[in-house]
């Protein structure tokens, strides 16, 4: 660097910090505040000892964690990965339809009571499920009586479950989308003599079908981060997902163990976070899509 | 243009049903309506066979629903809503509805079932042992059908007898060994000692009936010897009453589903479902044992909520003034890091950050004050300041996300004719910046403060809404850091023996009622409903 660029440099050093370079000072800050528990995690996903007493973050290397986390058969970690993913996949793929079904009809179809509906769909998000929770726990406590698959601690009951909130979820963001396709589309197609059901699969659908594979990995994320219906469906060992399963290594005094948990939290986040980062513009669109907009 | 009259019909039918249907098409959907019809027949048999009538009901009127909807050539919107409704009928409205009922009933875990059920629980619930005897040598065994049998050889007489479950008392010839316990033989097979240490939960609970002794039966409580019982409360079908025969006392059945004691103010423990009017309400309203901890815990969710919207919108709103610089170099990279706590998923938040405000290891104890022992989650106060820090942490990223979309949403011209007019960097924030953002964010607002309402998982995962309060005079204890939901999920769940499912949902009847209202109001302002009437 030549002494003239240095001399410059100088000069403007104070007025730069002022003008930009306080404000990486500031984000820089942020971060560490944001990403500080999730170092310390990390941290304690390689402790050996499985106490969460190390005053140093990174102090000690090991990934015994990671490999003992799949040996223990009383709490079968894998199992619970397996489980979470599978339920939530479901869960979001035919819920995803169901609501884009249902946004279809209120995107292109004139019905009665359409208005309202719609007006009902926003209640209905707003309903918090915490609430109908003892009726939930009823439904399926009946159900199991009779179809035992359907019932209490079984996953398919889990996942009818999830799906009874389908239609609230997230109806009225894919009709949003929907109403963005031109509808001259599909008077088009109606000219050449389609079908309801061939706009619907063969425009609509195809249209809109990197914006639903988007709902669908929302809705995953979502399901997969559920304790609370969870929680009160499932109750063996083996049949229990990550957000309930890890429960175990913290809940129960003594036999915490912070490394293990560090590992499995860890394991559990790194596809969420992933999905998260890589969704990010869409989950603020989603988000705001009415409200930035006016 | 005119149109022919076929035309019209063509076009009038589109809405309808459309033209005509591809022989694919129509195939595919008798292939998916034959198999949903199948998949009901063979629920519909198992109803009919376990003579489930209400079941059987419900499910026929579904498949004649969804029959008629599919098979008739219009009601379009039908079709493609009613896969949706039916879902939303049986877990959105249902749940609404039963909620909503049993809200005005006693149902919990002591009055779970019907009279009947009651009735039933209470005859096997108090028994005594007859002193006279008889008394027998025991062999654990598995008859033909491997149900667990008794095998029994009575002391006095030296008889031998079998009997289970379904099994009443009956004589067999068996041989004894040198301690007078019978050996297994002919269709029944020994239990062995392992095995019977696996299943002792069964072996103590089968209760052998006595044969033209209904009021009697033979059980176990170490496995080696057994001995007859007596039920101690006797039904009385006529009078619909219970007596117990130790000291005469005659239990009749009360309003508030219990058999109460005409006598004295004993009351048996299991009760049945009534409806009990508004008497969860009152409760609620006018309960003097209730009131303090309820005022407490109220004040508390107002204070959390409104404290978690502010203290993450003041946050996320500076950050995103701060980065809002085209000049930043690296802008993307320090957004995806900041937005890291919103995209962790909050159960495992929540308990990382129960590791880190562990008082005695956690690592803002020894690792960031050096080594201080302050009982973070332990004293009400603490706790609810480190309720707060973890909801800020978890919350701000959205804030910021959501800010910095409406920052860029605000037209440059406007802060540009600001400039010009003079205003400084603090009032073109104040007077033009805030008080559009606030137009665009408040539904969010708004939102964000009914969601921290109800953040159920936070409290209920990071402090299990402790610290308790050591108040013993409720069936619940109210801890320091309970919002409302989770305290009603205790009244609801927490206890095995001590749900209370009607005054839980009566709650949160009041609960939505009053989110319900406040949505309501958010929603008229948004853009949403223009969306909607236009």
């Amino acid at each position: 660097m030549s002494s003239v660029v240095m001399n410059q440099n100088k000069k403007s050093a104070w007025r730069r910090f002022k003008d930009v370079g306080w404000k990486h000072l500031v984000a820089w800050f942020a971060i560490g505040v944001a990403i500080f528990p999730i170092l310390y995690i990390l941290s304690a996903s390689f402790v050996e000892d499985g106490g969460i007493g190390e005053a140093a973050l990174f102090s000690s290397f090991t990934l015994a964690n990671y490999v003992e986390l799949f040996q223990d058969p009383s709490r079968p970690f894998g199992l619970w990965y397996w489980n979470t993913v599978y339920i939530s996949m479901i869960t979001a793929i035919v819920s995803v339809f169901i609501s884009a079904t249902a946004a279809f009809a209120f995107s292109r179809l004139r019905f009665n009571g359409r208005r309202a509906g719609l007006m009902a769909l926003l209640l209905i998000q707003m309903f918090p499920s915490i609430l109908g929770l003892v009726a939930v726990y009823g439904i399926l406590a009946t159900l199991g009586k009779t179809i035992p698959i359907l019932g209490l601690n079984s996953h398919w009951g889990l996942i009818l479950a999830y799906l009874g909130g389908a239609l609230g979820a997230g109806t009225y963001l894919i009709y949003g989308f929907f109403n963005t396709i031109p509808k001259e589309l599909d008077e088009a197609a109606k000219i050449d003599g389609a079908t309801h059901s061939q706009i619907y699969f063969g425009i609509i659908l195809r249209l809109s079908g990197p914006i639903l594979a988007v709902m669908v990995l929302l809705n995953f994320i979502g399901t997969s981060s559920d304790f609370i219906l969870a929680s009160i469906a499932l109750n063996d060992a083996e049949k229990l997902t990550l957000a309930t399963g890890l429960r175990a290594f913290v809940s129960d005094p003594y036999s915490k163990d912070w490394s293990l948990f560090g590992a499995g939290a860890i394991l559990a986040a790194l596809p969420i976070v992933i999905l998260f980062l890589f969704l990010q513009k869409y989950i603020v669109s989603g988000l705001t899509g009415g409200a930035v907009k006016g | 243009m005119a149109l022919s009259n076929s035309d019209l019909r063509k076009r009038r039918s589109y809405l309808d049903a459309a033209g005509s249907s591809s022989l694919r098409s129509t195939l595919i959907k008798i292939l998916i309506l034959g198999l949903v019809n199948a998949v009901a027949v063979f629920f519909g048999f198992i109803f009919f066979l376990q003579q489930n009538w209400g079941f059987l009901i419900g499910l026929i009127l579904l498949v004649l629903v969804v029959n008629f909807v599919y098979f008739h050539p219009r009601l379009v919107p039908a079709k493609y809503l009613v896969p949706g409704l039916i879902l939303l009928v049986f877990f959105q409205l249902y749940v609404v509805v039963f909620s909503g009922y049993i809200a005005f009933t006693n149902y919990g875990s002591a009055h779970n079932g019907s009279r009947e059920d009651a009735i039933t629980a209470i005859k096997q619930s108090a028994y005594i042992p007859l002193e006279a005897g008889p008394y027998y040598y025991l062999s654990l065994a598995r008859d033909g059908n491997g149900d667990l049998t008794f095998l029994m050889a009575e002391t006095e007489t030296g008889k031998t007898y079998a009997g289970s479950n379904q099994r009443p008392l009956t004589e067999v010839s068996l041989e004894v060994d040198e301690f007078g316990n019978p050996i297994a033989s002919g269709e029944f097979t020994a239990v062995s000692p392992e095995e019977s240490n696996t299943i002792q939960e069964e072996i103590i609970g089968l209760r052998v009936p006595v044969p033209d002794k209904p009021q009697n039966f033979i059980a176990t409580s170490d496995a080696l010897t057994a001995q007859m019982f007596e039920y101690d409360l006797v039904f009385d079908e006529a009078a619909q009453t219970f007596t117990r025969n130790s000291d005469g006392v005659v239990f009749a059945p009360a309003q508030d589903g219990f058999f109460r004691s005409t006598t004295t103010d004993e009351r048996l423990p299991t009760g049945w479902r009534v409806e009990v009017g508004l008497k969860n309400f009152e409760t609620i309203f006018l309960d003097e044992t209730l009131r303090p901890p309820l005022l407490k815990i109220i004040t508390w969710t107002f204070i959390f909520s409104i404290g978690s919207v502010v203290s993450t919108f003041i946050l996320g709103l500076a950050l995103a003034l701060l980065m809002n610089d085209s000049r930043i170099k690296g802008q993307k990279l320090y957004r995806g890091l900041i937005i890291l706590p919103y995209a962790f998923p909050v159960f495992l938040s929540a308990y990382v950050w129960r590791g880190l405000f562990d008082t005695d290891n956690g690592f803002i104890n020894m690792g960031l004050l050096g080594g201080a022992e302050v009982p973070w989650l332990e004293t009400e106060t603490l706790a609810r300041i480190a309720v707060l820090i973890v909801n800020l942490w978890l919350g701000f990223p959205y804030m910021f996300l959501i800010s910095t979309g409406a920052l860029q949403a605000i037209p440059g011209e406007l802060i540009e004719s600001a400039k010009i007019d003079g205003a400084s960097v603090w009032q073109q924030f104040s007077l033009v910046k805030l008080p559009l953002l606030l137009v665009s964010l408040a539904p969010l607002l708004i939102a964000s403060f009914a969601f921290n309402f109800n953040n159920f998982t936070l409290i209920y995962l990071l402090t299990g809404g402790g610290p308790s309060s050591g108040d013993a005079r409720l069936l619940v204890d109210p801890g320091g850091t309970d919002i409302l939901i989770t305290f009603v999920y205790k009244i609801a769940f927490a206890s095995s023996d001590g749900r209370d499912y009607g005054l839980a949902s009566a709650f949160s009847i009041l609960i939505f009622v009053l989110i319900g209202t406040l949505s309501w109001l958010s929603f008229r302002r948004t853009k949403a409903l223009e969306e909607i009437n236009a």
